[in-house]
């Protein structure tokens, strides 16, 4: 519900230009980005084709896959990105959108074998998934 | 604001509101004193008007400050052009454990695993501001994410559970009963046993206290005040 | 301070990865240059925050930037990666964005403001420069042992935070080689090891950590050497998942073993016992 609202509230691509301080479409669809994310198979939208639905208006493609939360912040992206576009930035400011409409990705109390965790997990974790 | 104090020397009125509506009352009051004075009756978060107990929290602000200030009513004094409200309640949840199972030998962080939230931690030291007893509460929660109970039963050890910390943690966090969490099992796992307590206890089970707490029970009023006044008590230095 | 260096642990490295604070101690107190820990200090946030407008999550990295600058210091070295990457990344924010530095300042009424003076360092910053003094403290060569070292991101990105360089770095190479080690080319040294989705997505970290291990492992490899408490979370606890079981050292446990030096080890999920006594490491 919350994030269907999101989609109609807001102009979507200002406000992720707004928090990365990048411009999207300066991406040239080179596909680089996607090519060293050493997770992009679990993600269900390519990186480049997510800014490119953004651009389009096309929020609900966006809000509904999972690749901004399959994305660890590894900056492998931002480092080689012919425009030098840093995109952890503009991926990180996709997920801030949602979460600052008070939409969490990660139940503190659901965390699973919190005994065996390493601090560093958790608090990343719930930084990057917790409004 | 305040009217000025007349030729007869009467007593120096402050205006207080409460909950949005203006009161003139003296003063010397306590934030508590002077909502009775206002004709309020306390029928929550009122106890032991000792500075004690926690019951009284409220926050308030000052006319012309744009802070929020946090404090114990029966502790504060009234300002003039204080805005006022109470709150009776804190509605933080306290995690359901069992104290003889929280061994923490057998968990690398046992605070954080009952308390997940602390680790959303960022340092912003809200708790501590609000905190009516001085206690460095960004501190203890510090010591809890890196798994240092003792640490944190020690900071937190004069808290009254008034749950001012939590009430603007933008975390969310439930610091005084973590903290309660830690002193209590600081106290059962880590801290060594007294036997002076341990012996004494026997002693009492045993009955060897009952003739004398008899005795002190029916005693006559006047005479156990004067027993109290008569107490031995070795002076300090 | 005449010697040594001020130390930040972070939060991992007081319980999960005391291993690493344990063994880097004792090897910089042999080198001369002891870790003394800062008085005061805040846990970092493991991440760094990217949205233009967060101030709130630099809080915690500054307030731990005003401690050292209290304690009339100006440099922080540190033995985590992340830990390394957000204080880095966080200070030279405040240092480059002066309005961001005042807005933190107002904020921070009860400390006093930070001047941006204070350097943050990795513990590789420190090795790379006592490569002398390092050859001369080694009592045991680790000839028999063959490793794969490996970085992770937090050491290598972004750009301007980079201990070496981003795509080819050698630091870690340097240092083993001089302990006597043979050390691999690991094709898969820089690539993430799937970082906090280990809270809730084990199963991606699994895949990275399959991906890793195995690389490693074809090339020859009988351990694995990082500097990231998460990294060697990851890579030791989840190697369950997979067929291998390959000790995950951090560089200064091996440090300390080719030092001659007591180490605890006691937080190794694959224990590396029996290979250390295999290779004539350990009795």
């Amino acid at each position: 519900m919350k994030l269907k609202k999101l989609s109609k509230d807001i102009d979507f691509m200002d406000k992720v230009e707004e928090l990365s301080g990048e411009s999207l479409n300066s991406c040239i669809q080179c596909g680089t980005c996607s090519a060293g994310c050493p997770f992009v198979e679990d993600m269900e939208i390519l990186p480049e084709r997510v800014f490119k639905y953004i651009t389009l208006g096309n929020i609900d493609k966006v809000l509904e896959n999972n690749t901004m939360w399959i994305c660890a912040a590894c900056y492998t992206c931002s480092v080689r990105c012919p425009r030098d576009i840093d995109i952890a930035k503009i991926m990180e400011a996709v997920r801030q959108v949602i979460l600052r409409a008070n939409i969490d990705m990660v139940d503190v109390d659901e965390v699973e074998n919190m005994e065996e965790l390493p601090q560093l997990a958790v608090v990343g974790c719930f930084r990057k998934e917790t409004g | 604001m305040t009217p000025d104090k007349d030729e007869d020397n009467k007593e120096e009125m402050v205006e207080i509101f409460v909950m949005g509506k203006r009161y003139e009352v003296p003063k010397g009051l306590t934030i508590m004193t002077a909502l009775e004075y206002a004709g309020y009756k306390f029928t929550r978060g009122c106890g032991c008007r000792g500075g004690f107990c926690g019951a009284c929290s409220t926050v308030y602000r000052t006319e012309d400050e744009y802070k929020l200030k946090m404090d114990l009513a029966c502790q504060t004094a009234v300002e003039d052009g204080m805005f006022l409200v109470q709150l009776p309640f804190m509605p933080a949840v306290r995690e359901a454990y069992d104290i003889e199972e929280v061994d923490p030998e057998e968990h690398d962080n046992v605070l954080l695993d009952y308390y997940p939230e602390v680790a959303r931690c960022v340092s912003c030291n809200t708790c501590t501001k609000a905190c009516p007893q001085d206690i460095e509460v960004m501190d203890y929660v510090q010591a809890a994410l890196r798994g240092d109970i003792e640490r944190t039963a020690e900071l937190s050890f004069d808290c009254i559970q008034c749950g001012l910390c939590s009430i603007r943690c933008p975390a969310d966090i439930k610091h005084y009963h973590m903290a309660q969490m830690a002193r209590r099992i600081h106290a059962k796992y880590n801290q060594p046993e007294s036997d002076e307590l341990a012996k004494r206890v026997e002693e009492i089970e045993k009955g060897e206290y009952d003739e004398e707490m008899e005795k002190l029970v029916n005693m006559e009023k006047e005479k156990l005040k004067k027993r109290y006044d008569e107490r031995d008590i070795k002076e300090e230095g | 301070m005449e010697k040594g260096y001020l130390y930040y642990p972070g939060c991992t490295l007081k319980t999960k990865a005391s291993d690493y604070e344990d063994s880097a101690m004792k090897v910089m107190e042999k080198l001369g240059e002891p870790l003394v820990e800062m008085d005061d200090w805040y846990c970092c946030g493991a991440v760094q925050s990217l949205s233009e407008d967060d101030i709130m999550n630099q809080i915690a990295p500054i307030r731990t930037m005003c401690c050292a600058q209290e304690q009339g210091e100006d440099t922080v070295v540190t033995l985590c990666d992340m830990c390394y990457n957000v204080l880095r990344q966080a200070n030279d924010r405040m240092k480059d964005k002066e309005d961001d530095l005042e807005t933190m300042n107002d904020f921070l009424t009860e400390d006093p403001d930070y001047k941006g003076n204070v350097e943050v360092y990795h513990l590789f910053h420190i090795l790379e420069n006592m490569k002398d003094e390092i050859e001369d403290a080694v009592e045991h060569t680790l000839d028999d042992l063959v490793v794969a070292p490996y970085y992770g991101c937090m050491l290598l990105r972004p750009d301007n935070v980079a201990v070496d360089e981003t795509e080819d770095p050698e630091i870690m190479e340097d240092l083993l080689e001089l302990l006597g080690l043979k050390v691999l080319e690991n094709p898969k040294r820089t690539e993430c090891c799937g970082s906090y989705h280990t809270v809730n997505r084990s199963d991606i970290v699994e895949k990275r950590v399959e991906d890793i291990v195995s690389h490693a492992v074809n090339e020859g490899a009988e351990a694995i050497v990082l500097s990231c408490p998460l990294c060697q979370f990851n890579l030791d606890f989840n190697q369950r998942a997979t067929e291998f079981d390959v000790p995950v050292f951090y560089i200064t446990e091996l440090m300390a073993l080719a030092f001659g030096l007591d180490i605890e080890m006691k937080n190794h999920k694959i224990d590396p016992r029996s290979l250390l006594k295999e290779k004539g490491v350990l009795e």
